[in-house]
This record gives structure tokens, C-alpha cells and sequence, in this order.
């Protein structure tokens, strides 16, 4: 059990970094707390996989501290640290039984066979393990090996957190689901501190209570699902998240709001200051394609958008749509009436985002 | 140019792979076949291909049988799963590879290559080699290889399947836009419904190596002919309920009954199988005639911008599909609704009587 | 894969077909044709059955030899295998030392086997050889050609000498395809070095191993030319293993009915372990 901190770490693969894009993992400051589900999201290359190996302890980083507990831990070896992995591929020991595998950690501590006995039992249990003990490991299906290179991780007393490393990549995809449901429900039972690197925001937003959002060796933004979606903190996470992602339309400040081309977008006194406060080098306006409104009648309000294309997703329909030389994409509903050549939207202020150098500029409402 | 298969059938090792295929691709169309994994996509596109023969039938271009003829003599491309390249060769090279196979004069396959390359949007990398690249340009390069010499025919073989679901959505659209200028046919497996849908043009349901659907993608999704093609045409599962009609009221498995409306008015008495799209399920009702369950949650998966809710009670297994964000702990207990008008009904043997919206359609 | 059926492939199989024809079939046919036949000359033979093979079977001299034979064989798998794992395991796994331990191991295996005899049997020597001259200057006494032990010695340090090394080198290729996280979830999982050994590395070298002890074992029982050029299959007969109490007969006395009948039997107990091993160790932990 443990929450773990990680203070002003950074990493880089080279010895002597010059520049910002010479680390892997640029500076920062996180804490994951006892008991949490999370999420490490971010596409390949984002330094996800460079921060799992930190906190496992495969990897030591270049500047900075790893606390478990307020204890620093930068120097532990993993198997001191207490951190159980689950990998990308399932691990098991192909030669010994399902017992055996679960068993493997215990004997290793030197358990008395009952305890390990009733333990291997209890694991095998929760992960609807128990038909199978005594089947060798090898002849398992992909997604009964995971569980259990995962059960060996929850039989140990000691286990501080799990980290999971895209542990569903094999797995049948009309099996996912229900492996994502059997965490979801050890997370609940377990009280372990669980961290779930991928790459997929539908594996992270379904296991994570919270997820940090990688991008360019920096967490971007570490919210909810739902504050991910509805208020994405930085332009990366707009367009990572949803499909398709947040529309981003580059804006300069005018009098009143912001504007591109011919088109005006009147923003509340607030954000108008805030725009002014800063000298920023680059200024975007993004919405989401689900929260733009499309209106069957023009009036005062609405813009006019040029339909330059839709698809017909079956549920729902992507359409998209030219403002200004700028393109957005809409969602609309499947029974929703489809504008022919010329579409009437309008941006509600609640979803209008302004970002400022990537990174959104919030006002006190 | 066209391409026909008429009553093709292929057996491997006893097992039939092929059962008796007939299909017809007009020349510049889009033709996605949608089937699970071992459904027979990749067997049918290499009887397409020439890559093997059928055991029997005919397969037609431009109306001349070339079913004997071997595929070096077809002008065919093909792009598969893996990111297929030549490691030691540029990815200029990798894309001129087909055309100085074919003798195409220096000057031309320059221009054609930075062509390719600008479609497809890696011109920036013609002189890396392909394992510098990440996956997404080096599936690229593959695909320009694959265009480059203007083949009557380009099978696709689950290309996306290896990428980031960022990426994946990107190179889609641009399949999209690359394919509604061009002549050539162009042939896509996947096993993904929605992909299906992103990409439009024409579906073709294959399962255990039966065609079971074929025809404008829209129209297939939103009528398919049986139980066995809305399940295999939806993403996530169409919920499926066995039930009955008896005079004015209609009962799902015995446990919840409800009114007949004027929607089922037609369908007459009798058992019946009842099938509703995840995304028409709400949490709110939204008609005053909605049935209103009571059931569990099992998990909500989240998509980003999406929900795919999990729940059962003790007679049901529903999967919703919803807009948004919507956080539940597993085994909380709601309410969901279920609009009695956007009922598919088919008969017990599997056949659809009636889908939903095409029937109003015709009552209005 | 399904693959369209070409019956003209078939062709292509052809030049193999005649080759293992007459490289194996027809040698063969000849060697059980002399089996069963006592030929003088080429118009007097006389079919005699099995009576060459009862000979064969009966002779004390060559139950002698096949015993040495597999004393010689085991003993060359008990100290090879083991020692080659060893070798594998405390390789480096990458790197410029990686590269040279590999050039290093590969060096016995590119000598001819009659000049690894002749290596040995002038490096043994008391008189002038480094290793012989060594140990008599350091008061022990060794003589190859007079001493059955020492003989026997160094005949099987000259085999462990010269074989090791593929031992080792298919052993280090079946280390190197397990993937790191095996380790690192043995790591995480607290797995003693040997427990490592036990559950990831063995398992997973189970297939080089396999190859390693079939070739070693054939291979040894094979043995000809090294004692040969080193001993003469002495003293005595300490050294003379199955192929050179065969030569002798065929060669020396011209026996070749006999010869032929042992030829065989030879060839169907080589066989017979070689696939003894191979189930045992497919079937091992089969469940």
C-alpha cells in the first residue's frame, strides 16, 4: 500500500542533455495516491513507458526523487520496491501449473505452505481462477495467462501498486471487456494503488478513476474522464481524446472576443482580460465536433459553415463543415436533420475553450 | 474496370473456406468486406487476387474470365496487416519498386513517386528507409507502393489494425478522399464495424465463408436482412430479446410486457426475436411509451467522447451506447429505457420482418 | 496457408530424391545385401540369413566396445551439456565482449577432428608437449599411451575441448530469443537465481538443448578419428570405441559379411537412442 510521488524527476537517455527536447521525461511533479485507480495515457513516444520504468525501478532517473510512502526509493531495486508488473505479453512460467505461478512470489518469501495455500486459493478465486489450477501454464488462452501474471501480483501481502503496461493488447477483443471489468472490480477489492499505461483512451477512461495525460515528456493534464473530455487542459488532449478530437481553429483577440477570417466570437469580459494579460504566441479557440449547435433556422447568433462533407457512422453523423477557411467537424445525432449545402451553428459559451500556447486559459466564472 | 465473382467456392484441407461467393465491383468504388477474424476476407481477396484458384466458379474482369490467370499477370496490389517494405531500400525505392519492375522510364517514376508520396503525405521521408519510420508512414509507404502503379484492383487486408487509433482515424479519411478520384476498385477487410462505416461505399457481410449481405454501406447497416447480419454489422453488439406478441400486448422474455404500438401494429402474433441498437437505449426517457428497465451496471467502458454501458438484470444483457461521459461504479443500480419504436423484428429463424425508422417511414 | 497446387513442383523434388538415393538408399541396400550373404567371390556367395548377425551379437569383444562406447558417450553429454550451459549463461549478452567470447568459442569448432588429434597428442606428450611436460614436472605421473586412465583422460578432455563450444553457442541463442520482461517480472517476483534458471531459462533453451544433445550424442558415439591419431585405441583396446573395432574388421580383416551385419546393428542403436531422447525430452513435461 502506498502512494507515490515523484518529485521534480526527469529523465534523459543521453549523459549530458542539452536542450528541453533531449529528455525523455521533462520535469515534473506528480502524486499518485494510496488506493487510486490511474491512468498513464499518451500516444508512442510520449515517455510513458520511460516513467513506468522509473517507478518500477528499472530505469534510475537523471534529476529528481520516486517517494513511495515519503520514503525515497531512487536507489531500491524492483524486487525491493514492491511493485508488481503486468506486461503488454502475458508472463507466466510456462513449465509450472497455475498453482505454482501463483504460488511462485509466496515460496520465493518463504511462506509457509499454508498460507500459501490458502492464499493461491483466495487470488484464484477473485480472478475466476480456481477451475484451472492445476493446468500448466503453457496450455492456457492469452487472456487466462494475464490473469495470471496478474494474480501474481495480488497474492503478495506486500504489494504496494500494480502497474499495468497495455495488459490487453493479446486479448480477444469480445473478451476485453469483460477482463477490464474483473480490474475494475479487483481495484475495488483490493485497495492497491493500480497505474495502467496505455495508449488507447478507451482502456484508460474505463479502468481510471483519474488519468494523466502524456504528451512531449510532460503530463498535460491529470483529470477525470469526464474533465478530460469537457474540459481538456491543454490543446493535445482536445485532440486525443474523442473521436473524432476537439476542433482547434487558430484565433487572434479582437475587441469584444477573438476572431478568425470574417468570422467574430464574442467571449465574456474575463477571458477578454485574461487574452489581454498575456503576450501569447499563439491563440486557438477549440470546441468539441459534440457540443457545436446546429440550428435549422438562422438568426442573429449563428454563423454560416459551408457542408464539405459527412460520413454516415450508423449511430451518428460526422459532418464537416467550412468556416472561414477553417475546417470543423460536427457530430450529429442519427435522427437529427442534416443540413444540405449551408449549416447554421453556434459555439455555446459553456464549451468554448481558449487556449493560449497550447494550454487553456481559465477564468474564476 | 469491373471484377465479378460468380459462384466461387474454395475449400482448403476439407474445410470450406469460400462457400459459393457471388459479387460484382463497379470500377472506382469503395467495397469494405466486414467479417471476424477467420470469417474468409482473406481468403476471398486472394481468390480475387489470383494469389489461389477457386475450386469452382469464375471470377470476371472487365467481363474476360481470368480465373486461370496468375496474379503477376493481373495488375493487382495488395496491402496487408504488417508494415510490408523493403528494409534496404529507400522509401523512394520502396515506392519506385513496382515501376522499374514494369520498366517505367526515370523521369516518370520520379514524378510519379513524389506524387504518391505527396498524396500520402510522407514526400518529407523518400530518402530514410522504412524502420526509421514510425508505423503509421511506414504502413504509409506501403500503401504508396501500393498505389503508385495505378493497379486495376487494391486489396487492403486489414491495414489499420497495427496503428493508434489516432492515426488509424486519420488515414481512413484520407482513404476516404484518396479512392473518390481514382478508377481503380478498391477491396478492404476489416473486422471492425464502425470502420466499415467510416469508410463507406459498399459493404459485404462475410461470416464462416458465406456472403451473407452485401450492398450500399448505410443501407446495410440500417436494414439488414437477418438477426445474423445486424449482429455482425454492429459495434458494440445489437442487443438481441427473444419475445412474443399476443393481441395487444408485447412481452420480452416473459418478464416485462408492454403495449403494442402503432410501429408493431403490423408485425401480427406470434414469437419474435427483438432487436435494439445500443445507441437508441437512453438513460432518459425520451417518448411517453419508453419501457423502463431496472438493471445493474457491469462496466461502463469510456471511449474518450463515449460510453459503452454494460447492464443486466436477471433477464437481460444490454449494452448501451452512449454520448459523452458517463462515470459508474461497477453494480450500481439504474434505470434505463428502451424506445418501443426503434425495435428491429425478426423472426425466430432469423430473417428481419421489420427495422425500425423504414417502417414509420412507410406508415407516414 | 493455402496455396494453389502445382503438381510440377513436384520436378523440383527430383534431384533431392536421387541424391538421398544414392547418397543413403543404395549404400544402405548394399551393406543389408552383404549382411546376409557370405561372398567369396563374384560368382560363389551363399545366402546365410542371419547368421552374421548372431555372429555379431555373440562377439564378447564388441559387447566390450559398444559398453566404452556408451560409457564414452555419456560421459561426453554429463560434462558437455552442463558445461556448455554454463559457458552460455556467464556470456556476456551484448557488446563488443560479446562478439569476442563468440570468436573465441567458435575457434575448436573450425579444427579438423584428425588435427585436434594430432594437437593433443603432441601437447600430452612428456617430452616435448606443454600440457604432458607440465604435469611431470609437477611430479604427476601421465602417460596416455600407457595408462588406461589417462588415456581415457584425455581422450574425453580433447572431445570437451573440441564440442563444448556448440554446446555453448546454441545454448547462448536460446538465451538471447527470452524476452527481458521474463526477467524483470522474475525480478519483480522475487525469483532466486536459480529459480530463474530453473523456470525461464531451461524452459526456454529446451529446444537448442535438444538439437545440442542429439548432435553430441551421435556425434560422440560416432567417434573415430580422434582416438585413432591419438592412441590407436590403446592401450590395449581402453580406447577402441564401435566405429574403429568396425574398421578394423571390415578394413584390417576383410570381414565383410560380418562387418555389414554390425554396420547395421550400429546403425539401428544410434537410432534407437537418438529417438529415445528426442520423446523424452519432447514429452518431458507434457501434461
Amino acid at each position: 500500500m502506498a502512494e507515490i510521488r515523484l518529485q521534480q524527476l526527469a529523465h534523459s537517455y543521453l549523459k549530458v542533455p542539452t536542450g528541453d527536447d533531449d529528455y525523455a521525461i521533462r520535469e515534473m511533479n506528480h502524486v499518485w495516491e494510496q488506493g487510486g485507480a490511474y491512468a498513464l495515457l499518451g500516444p508512442s513516444g510520449c515517455g510513458k513507458s520511460t516513467l513506468l520504468n522509473i517507478i518500477s525501478g528499472l530505469l534510475s532517473p537523471s534529476r529528481g526523487k520516486v517517494l513511495f510512502d515519503g520514503k525515497e526509493v531512487n536507489e531500491l531495486t524492483p524486487e525491493k520496491r514492491n511493485i508488481a508488473q503486468v506486461f503488454q505479453f502475458p508472463v507466466v512460467y510456462d513449465t509450472m501449473t497455475v498453482f505454482d505461478n501463483l504460488a511462485f512470489p509466496l515460496r520465493n518469501q518463504g511462506l509457509s505452505e499454508a498460507r500459501v495455500q490458502s492464499k493461491v486459493k483466495e487470488i484464484a478465486e477473485v480472478l475466476e481462477l480456481s477451475a484451472m489450477l492445476h493446468k500448466k501454464a503453457r496450455n492456457l488462452s492469452a487472456d487466462e495467462k494475464q490473469k495470471v501474471s496478474m494474480g501474481r501480483g495480488l497474492v503478495r501481502d506486500d504489494v504496494s501498486a500494480i502497474l499495468f503496461d497495455e495488459p490487453l493488447t493479446v486479448i480477444d477483443p469480445h473478451l476485453k471487456w469483460k477482463l477490464r471489468r474483473k480490474l475494475k472490480q479487483i481495484h475495488e477489492q483490493f485497495n492497491i494503488t493500480m497505474v495502467y499505461v496505455t495508449h488507447d483512451q478507451l482502456e484508460a477512461s474505463t479502468f481510471a478513476d483519474k488519468i494523466a495525460v502524456m504528451y512531449g515528456g510532460q503530463i498535460v493534464q491529470f483529470g477525470t474522464p469526464r474533465e478530460l473530455f469537457e474540459r481538456p487542459r491543454h490543446t493535445f488532449v482536445g485532440y486525443f481524446i474523442g473521436s473524432p478530437g476537439m476542433n482547434l481553429i487558430d484565433v487572434a483577440p479582437q475587441p469584444g472576443g477573438v476572431g478568425f477570417a470574417s468570422v467574430h466570437l464574442p467571449l465574456p469580459e474575463a477571458m477578454q482580460q485574461r487574452i489581454a494579460e498575456g503576450n501569447w504566441r499563439r491563440l486557438q479557440v477549440g470546441i468539441r465536433p459534440e457540443f457545436v449547435h446546429v440550428w435549422d433556422e438562422p438568426f442573429d447568433e449563428t454563423l454560416v459553415a459551408r457542408r464539405v462533407d459527412l460520413e454516415d457512422l450508423g449511430t451518428y453523423k460526422i459532418m464537416t463543415l467550412e468556416l472561414g477557411g477553417a475546417f470543423l467537424k460536427v457530430r450529429l445525432p442519427e435522427d437529427k436533420a442534416v443540413p444540405a449545402e449551408q449549416a447554421f451553428i453556434s459555439f455555446p459559451a459553456q464549451w468554448l475553450m481558449v487556449y493560449a500556447d497550447d494550454y487553456l486559459l481559465e477564468v474564476a466564472p | 474496370m469491373s471484377l465479378t465473382l460468380e459462384h466461387v467456392c474454395r475449400t482448403v484441407d476439407k474445410q470450406v473456406c469460400i462457400d459459393d461467393a457471388c459479387l460484382s465491383f463497379e470500377p472506382g468504388s469503395f467495397n469494405v468486406l466486414l467479417g471476424r477474424t477467420l470469417a474468409g476476407k482473406t481468403s476471398l481477396m486472394r481468390l480475387m487476387a489470383g494469389l489461389d484458384r477457386p475450386d469452382s466458379g469464375r471470377v470476371l474482369m472487365n467481363g474476360v474470365d481470368v480465373t486461370q490467370r496468375p496474379v503477376r499477370l493481373r495488375n493487382v496490389s495488395m496491402v496487408y496487416q504488417q508494415f510490408i517494405n523493403y528494409p534496404t531500400l529507400t522509401v523512394f525505392e520502396n515506392i519506385a519498386s513496382p515501376l522499374r519492375q514494369a520498366g517505367v522510364a526515370n523521369d516518370e517514376i520520379q514524378r510519379k513517386v513524389v506524387d504518391t508520396a505527396q498524396m500520402l503525405r510522407i514526400e518529407r521521408y523518400l530518402q530514410r528507409y522504412p524502420l526509421e519510420l514510425s508505423g503509421g508512414q511506414q504502413q504509409r509507404t506501403a500503401m504508396a507502393r501500393a498505389l503508385v502503379k495505378d493497379a486495376e484492383l487494391i486489396l487492403f487486408d486489414e491495414p489499420l489494425v497495427n496503428l493508434d487509433y489516432k492515426l488509424r482515424e486519420e488515414l481512413r479519411q484520407e482513404m476516404r478522399e484518396l479512392f473518390a478520384a481514382r478508377h481503380t476498385i478498391a477491396v478492404y477487410a476489416t473486422t471492425e464495424p464502425n470502420e466499415a462505416l467510416a469508410l463507406g461505399g459498399t459493404t459485404t457481410i462475410l461470416h464462416e465463408g458465406r456472403i451473407i449481405q452485401s450492398g450500399d454501406t448505410p443501407q446495410v447497416y440500417h436494414q439488414p436482412q437477418t438477426v445474423l447480419a445486424a449482429e455482425l454489422f454492429s459495434e458494440p453488439p445489437i442487443n438481441l430479446m427473444p419475445g412474443r406478441i399476443v393481441g395487444n400486448e408485447v412481452s420480452f422474455a416473459n418478464a416485462v410486457h408492454f403495449a403494442l404500438n402503432v410501429d408493431l401494429r403490423h408485425v401480427g402474433d406470434g414469437e419474435y426475436r427483438f432487436g435494439v441498437r445500443p445507441s437508441h437505449i437512453s438513460l432518459v426517457p425520451s417518448n411517453d411509451d419508453d419501457l423502463e428497465l431496472a438493471v445493474t451496471v457491469e462496466l461502463a467502458e469510456i471511449s474518450g467522447s463515449e460510453t459503452f454501458l454494460h447492464v443486466r438484470n436477471e433477464y437481460f444483457q444490454l449494452i448501451l451506447h452512449l454520448p459523452g461521459v458517463h462515470e459508474y461504479a461497477v453494480d450500481a443500480p439504474i434505470r434505463v429505457y428502451i424506445p418501443t419504436h426503434k425495435l428491429f423484428v425478426f423472426e425466430p429463424a432469423g430473417r428481419l420482418i421489420q427495422a425500425p425508422g423504414v417502417r414509420a417511414a412507410r406508415v407516414a | 496457408m493455402n496455396k494453389v497446387p502445382n503438381n510440377k513442383a513436384w520436378w523440383l523434388v527430383l534431384p533431392v530424391f536421387l541424391l538421398v538415393a544414392f547418397s543413403a538408399v543404395v549404400p544402405m541396400m548394399t551393406v543389408v545385401n552383404y549382411s546376409v550373404q557370405d561372398i567369396f567371390d563374384q560368382s560363389s556367395r551363399y545366402f546365410v540369413g542371419a547368421d552374421w548377425y548372431r555372429q555379431v551379437l555373440l562377439d564378447p569383444s564388441l559387447h566390450d566396445s559398444l559398453l566404452r562406447q556408451f560409457i564414452y558417450s555419456g560421459c561426453v553429454l554429463l560434462i558437455e551439456i552442463p558445461l556448455g550451459i554454463a559457458i552460455a549463461l556467464t556470456m556476456p549478452a551484448r557488446g563488443r565482449w560479446s562478439s569476442l567470447c563468440l570468436i573465441v568459442l567458435a575457434i575448436p569448432l573450425l579444427i579438423p577432428w584428425n588435427v585436434v588429434g594430432t594437437i593433443w597428442q603432441i601437447f600430452g606428450r612428456a617430452d616435448i608437449g606443454l600440457l604432458g611436460a607440465t604435469l611431470s614436472w609437477l611430479g604427476i605421473s601421465y602417460n596416455y599411451a600407457t595408462n588406461t586412465m589417462d588415456a581415457w583422460v584425455t581422450v574425453l578432455v580433447m572431445d570437451v575441448w573440441h564440442w563444448t563450444s556448440l554446446v555453448a553457442l546454441l545454448c547462448y541463442s536460446g538465451l538471447r530469443a527470452i524476452p527481458d520482461v521474463y526477467y524483470q517480472a522474475a525480478r519483480i517476483d522475487r525469483a532466486s537465481a536459480w529459480a530463474v534458471f530453473r523456470h525461464i531459462q531451461l524452459p526456454k533453451m529446451k529446444n537448442v538443448l535438444l538439437i545440442a544433445v542429439m548432435l553430441r550424442f551421435m556425434d560422440s558415439f560416432m567417434i573415430y578419428t580422434e582416438p585413432f591419431v591419438l592412441t590407436g585405441g590403446g592401450p590395449g583396446n581402453a580406447t577402441t570405441f564401435l566405429s574403429q573395432t568396425l574398421t578394423k574388421m571390415a578394413v584390417g580383416q576383410f570381414d565383410l559379411g560380418p562387418a555389414a551385419a554390425f554396420s547395421l546393428v550400429y546403425f539401428l542403436i544410434i537410432l534407437l537412442v537418438s529417438w529415445l531422447f528426442y520423446t523424452a525430452m519432447t514429452h518431458a513435461d507434457k501434461e
